[in-house]
């Protein structure tokens, strides 16, 4: 037999997608079934290279995805049937959109000759799904599904990384065809990877004149894998200058590092959003001028000159003008900077660049994060700061869900490497975080992996208890419970005169009983004095545990800078925030 | 909105005003996008349009090369400079679009449309409308006593100002197929 003939084989669409799936190196994928994908099913259960995890709800399949893959550098893959398992597949194909996750979703459709006939759980998918994915097909030949599925994963995986979802009818998944391996059609989607060099060379320049120079760096950094973070790390330890990150950059720099600023933006650190505000220089890597960073736009960072780096044409200029645009893959563009900048003698105004950390240490020495744990009840940043203290030296992945205990966490939380923190950042999906704990459990399965919750977001997956008592994941739920929508509470608190509408949680579940009704452990505390040891015996129990920690009921997160108001305009405390949100900061939710 | 007393157009406060801030004048511009000939690539473009809020005042669209599976879009859209070059961006980064080209940014081009108007009217009015349609070379390809179907080919201006004079005259009906456009020169832009 010729190589070529032993490469392509005749077999069922069905077999095609878990041979395209071996093919791709999947060893996990996520999914729940149905009528439309019964044959997949059906071929599932006769191997063993992949494992399917049976989830409680189509979205957590879709999250639990995410998770893996933003805690693998890997793809992530979902299967669900048609009409209301796709459907019910949006929200994570959305939430994977915004902050960029690489997943491939399968899902079954009615068989091709019933399309349009509104038929038994038939939805328009590939409509539906067009504006949340990256890319997404429906394969109508059985002989085009598994390169059909080869190319899924690179244009996931390749250029800026995104969801992608492949919609299968139930006869191609019944026909034989022939099975066209990975690799043996190059794609025609080949996003370009190197910088311009006369714009890199532009940024060496500006670089060593700067004065007050800061790097602003982002989800791309970890979209571009660990040599990203590894240049990084030697780009900043080379120049001296400060780093900040976004919510979705955290890690890639250490928290531990000596020019760490913490994270800026709406709830940043005090020395961060200075520094953004003030700089001569901006240095944006795989970041994208969210709006939770800028505020209000004409007075972001009045004075600097501003670079960016990024794999997406769109994202430069498209919400703040800048000065040096370089287009490409920040591995790339960071190896060949350095290059240059090295190449050139590796200078830069040390004298001015001293004189900034002064600066820098002045704005630090507020202490933005400084709070005082007194009194009976737990406040959510001393629960957090026993949480980081007690689980440090673990091998550890942190997810979170959404809320003002997510954003505590990025504060309280340090991350010293990438790909360990799980959040969701630009769709903000309450109920993101429990599935994903679950994804990145099954990745790292001797890792200790907590998602840390707001009681209302969790109940939004909770069925997912079943996924992980199944599957014996020891995922720990972290839920810090006020029993309030809290981050919508504190909104209502400083903009709509304390008037509550519908932001507390009435009718809360036992969460003790509710985790020994799954078969789960359940612990209870709401005593500053006895959290160590709750959270230890927490971190200690084998299997997977909701811990349920009562806290403070109306804390409000700071610091924060209201929407509508500049980086130099932030509040640091209660004290300081009556009146400081003018009416028009309420209409940028 | 109106309750928080924002002005109309106001930037500082919305995140869904920003590319206003870089306001400055609208201009008028011709995109050819050039796309793998494959179902539901229309609807993409069609869908980031009116997704993103930007406009389409004409779109064409036809394959252009059956063989290697190439369709030819023609999109003018109105923006500010700063939107036009974000649509340019966002058409790039649909997959199955292999290439954008601004005719209105890259040099002068050549764009033309085609209408069919039905005239029906007797006497003076036909005699006039025949007369008009002879200036404006516009051919009849169909006729009846009391009717004529024109074809003109031409800018839209151009078919803009017949249809103007063809209204007192009778227009019943008109179908236009919208902007075709290609760069002028020996050069060939994809
Ligand atoms: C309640 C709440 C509060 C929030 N508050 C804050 C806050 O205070 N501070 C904060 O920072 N965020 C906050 N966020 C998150 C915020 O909404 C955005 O999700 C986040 O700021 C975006 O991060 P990013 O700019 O790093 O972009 P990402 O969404 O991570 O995008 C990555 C960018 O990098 C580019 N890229 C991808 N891959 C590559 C590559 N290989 N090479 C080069 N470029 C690449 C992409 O094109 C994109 O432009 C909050 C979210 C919630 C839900
Ligand atoms: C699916 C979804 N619905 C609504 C919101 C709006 N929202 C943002 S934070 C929040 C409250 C979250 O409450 P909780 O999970 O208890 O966390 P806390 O803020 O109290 O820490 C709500 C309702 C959202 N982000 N996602």
């Amino acid at each position: 037999m010729t190589r070529k003939m032993a490469e392509t084989r005749e077999m069922t669409g069905a077999q095609m997608v878990v041979q395209s799936l071996r093919d791709q190196g999947v060893t996990t994928i996520f999914g729940y079934p149905g009528g439309a994908v019964l044959p997949i099913y059906d071929e599932i259960f006769q191997q063993s290279d992949i494992q399917h995890i049976l989830v409680r709800h189509e979205q957590a399949a879709v999250h639990a995805a995410e998770g893996y893959a933003r805690s693998t550098g890997r793809p992530g893959v979902a299967l669900v049937t048609s009409g209301p398992g796709a459907t019910n597949a949006v929200t994570g194909l959305t939430d994977a959109l915004m902050d960029s996750i690489p997943i491939i979703v399968l899902t079954g459709q009615v068989p091709t000759f019933m399309i349009g006939s509104d038929a038994f759980q038939e939805a328009d998918t590939v409509g539906i799904t067009r504006p949340c994915t990256k890319h997404n097909w429906l394969v109508k030949e059985t002989d085009k599904l598994s390169a059909t599925i080869h190319e899924a994963f690179h244009v996931a995986t390749s250029g800026r990384p995104g969801p992608v979802l492949i919609d299968i009818p139930k006869d191609v998944q019944f026909a034989t065809g022939t099975y066209t391996p990975k690799g043996s059609r190059p794609s025609l989607y080949q996003p370009r990877l190197k910088g311009d060099a006369e714009a890199i060379a532009a940024l060496v320049k500006a670089m060593e004149k700067a004065k007050k120079p800061v790097f602003y760096t982002g989800g791309g950094v970890i979209n571009s894998g660990p040599a990203a973070s590894r240049l990084l790390r030697d780009l900043v330890a080379a120049t001296g200058f400060p780093i900040t990150s976004t919510l979705m950059g955290l890690g890639a720099y250490p928290a531990s590092g000596e020019n760490w600023l913490g994270m800026l933006g709406m709830h940043g650190l005090y020395e961060a959003n200075m520094a953004m505000h003030d700089c001569d220089l901006m240095i944006n890597i795989g970041a994208r001028f969210d709006d939770r960073i800028t505020g209000r736009i004409d007075a972001f960072s009045p004075r600097s000159k501003k670079a960016h780096i990024d794999i997406d044409a769109s994202s430069i200029n498209k919400v703040i003008r800048v000065d040096i645009p370089i287009l490409g893959d920040v591995a790339h563009v960071l190896e060949d900077l350095l290059a240059a900048w090295t190449a050139r003698g590796g200078v830069t105004d040390r004298e001015a660049v001293a004189r900034w950390w002064d600066q820098i240490r002045d704005w630090r020495a507020i202490d933005c994060l400084r709070f005082e744990q007194s009194g009976p009840v737990i406040r959510p940043q001393y629960a957090l700061s026993r949480l980081e203290v007690l689980t440090k030296a673990h091998d550890r992945y942190i997810c979170t869900e959404v809320g003002q205990h997510q954003m505590w966490a990025a504060q309280y939380l340090g991350f010293d490497a990438p790909n360990r923190w799980m959040t969701s950042g630009g769709l903000g999906t309450m109920g993101y975080g429990f599935p994903a704990s679950i994804g990145v459990q099954l990745a790292h399965p001797d890792a200790l992996v907590i998602n840390v919750a707001g009681e209302a977001s969790w109940l939004m997956n909770m069925q997912e208890m079943g996924t992980a008592v199944q599957y014996r994941l020891p995922v720990k739920q972290f839920i810090l419970n006020n029993e309030r929508l809290g981050m919508v509470r504190q909104w209502q608190e400083l903009l709509h005169g304390e008037r509550y509408s519908h932001s507390w949680s009435e009718s809360l579940p036992d969460f003790v009983k509710l985790a020994e009704a799954f078969g789960a452990k359940g612990i209870r505390c709401s005593d500053p004095e006895t959290l160590d040891d709750a959270i230890m015996e927490m971190i200690t129990h084998p299997g997977p545990v909701i811990f349920d920690c009562l806290v403070a009921k109306h804390e409000n997160c700071f610091p924060m800078i209201p929407s509508g108001k500049a980086h130099n305009e932030m509040l640091l405390g209660e004290a300081s925030t009556k009146g400081a949100i003018g009416a028009g900061g309420a209409v940028m939710v | 909105m109106s309750a928080l007393k924002i002005k109309k157009g106001s930037t500082s406060h919305s995140a869904y005003n920003l590319r206003d801030t870089h306001s400055s004048v609208e201009e008028r511009h011709t995109l050819a996008i050039v796309v793998e000939n494959e179902p539901g690539v229309l609807a993409r473009v069609i869908g980031l349009f009116s997704g993103r809020g930007y406009n389409i005042e004409s779109l064409t669209v036809a394959e252009i090369d059956h063989s290697g599976h190439r369709s030819r879009m023609t999109i003018v859209t109105r923006g500010t400079p700063h939107v036009i070059d974000q649509i340019e961006a966002q058409l790039g980064r649909i997959v199955p679009v292999h290439e954008v080209i601004d005719l209105t940014a890259e040099g002068p081009a050549v764009e033309r449309e085609l209408g069919l108007f039905k005239v029906a009217g007797k006497g003076d009015a036909r005699v006039e409308a025949l007369r008009l349609a002879d200036i404006f070379r516009a051919n009849v390809v169909d006729s009846t006593l009391e009717s004529f179907v024109f074809e003109i080919t031409g800018t839209s201006e151009k078919i803009d100002a017949f249809a103007e004079l063809m209204r007192p005259l009778g227009l019943r009906e008109v179908a236009r197929t919208g902007v075709a456009a290609l760069s002028r020169g020996a050069a060939a832009k994809h």
